[in-house]
């Protein structure tokens, strides 16, 4: 019932309406955005990969505690405001304004503790002498590559934060409407995905064995 | 622009609550599995495999069902899956013949 709904509005073939694909353009637009910022993100990684490869001392420093323990409950927070991020979006489909506001507030709010956690993990690696241009623990690149990676994807929180944000005080408003909510959740859900593979990549492979 | 001028696209919903809160459940099941994995003191190739694996099982579950893919029309599936795994091939044919090389140089 609802593709027949699609076809009479864009038709079989698309002539410059508002659903090309059958999505609407917001929505095809996150898409390709999303597609271009997965290409940084890739190349991000495997300079990273590359760069430790071609180190003779790439320390793996992170403890279970508290460096693996805090990664892990970084990655619950960011999969459960996926979750709520995707309740939202079926409120705003159901037309129930409060709920999805709400929801989307809480997924923001995930969003903000995550941001804080990280710093205070940042504020950690400072205090022990290393930064982006240094590293007591061996090869300089460490510093420059982790905090180049997770400040890159933390950019992405932060920005992704103020954006829903934004989306809860005009849905809230009935500026916005649900297509509004369902393409702010496909970017959250994104940096929810980075962070699936920045999480192994950087914490994982550098776990401490000795200790 | 008129708040409800496209919601009659996007009136159908597929998925229930209960369908996102499976998918959450093992989200979390398979971080859990790579945590572990991470102390089992496995080669790092092999380690290195089994975790981009998951990650990549992961990452599909959150594109299916978070991100809806699964439900949208095959072509808008069309466009982007492929479109990036030709890309990520073209930039790993680049950097793949160097890295094995340097391989060799660190024993």
């Amino acid at each position: 019932m609802a593709e027949m709904d699609v076809d009479a509005v864009a038709g079989p073939a698309w002539g410059g309406g508002v659903a090309p694909f059958a999505t609407n353009t917001k929505k095809l637009g996150m898409w390709l955005f999303l597609l271009s910022d997965s290409l940084t993100f890739s190349t991000a990684i495997l300079a990273y990969a590359y760069v430790r490869l071609s180190s003779s001392n790439w320390p793996r420093p992170f403890e279970i505690s508290p460096a693996i323990l805090n990664a892990t409950f970084l990655t619950f927070i960011l999969l459960s405001s996926s979750l709520t991020m995707v309740m939202a979006v079926a409120a705003a489909h159901r037309n129930e304004v409060k709920k999805a506001v709400i929801y989307i507030l809480l997924t923001a709010v995930g969003g903000i503790a995550f941001v804080a956690l990280h710093m205070m993990e940042w504020f950690r690696l400072f205090a022990e002498g290393v930064t982006p241009w240094s590293n007591n623990w061996g090869d300089p690149l460490f510093g420059g590559t982790f905090f180049g990676l997770t400040g890159l994807h933390m950019l992405h929180v932060s920005i992704g934060v103020i954006y829903l944000c934004i989306i809860a005080f005009g849905f809230g408003r009935r500026k916005f409407n649900a297509d509004h909510v369902e393409v702010s959740g496909l970017y959250w859900h994104f940096v929810d995905l980075v962070w699936m593979f920045i999480f192994p990549m950087v914490y994982l492979m550098s776990v401490n064995l000795k200790g | 622009m008129s708040a409800h001028d496209t919601t009659a696209l996007e009136t159908h919903q597929p998925g229930t609550k209960k369908l996102f809160m499976w998918v959450w459940f093992w989200l979390l099941i398979l971080t859990g599995v790579e945590v572990l994995l991470a102390y089992m003191r496995l080669e790092p190739h092999l380690m290195l495999i089994l975790l981009i694996g998951l990650s990549l099982i992961k990452s599909a579950l959150i594109v299916a069902y978070f991100m809806h893919l699964r439900f949208e029309k095959l072509g808008l599936f069309l466009i982007i899956v492929p479109t990036l795994v030709f890309c990520l091939v073209m930039i790993l044919i680049f950097v793949f013949p160097d890295s094995l090389r340097i391989v060799r140089l660190h024993p």
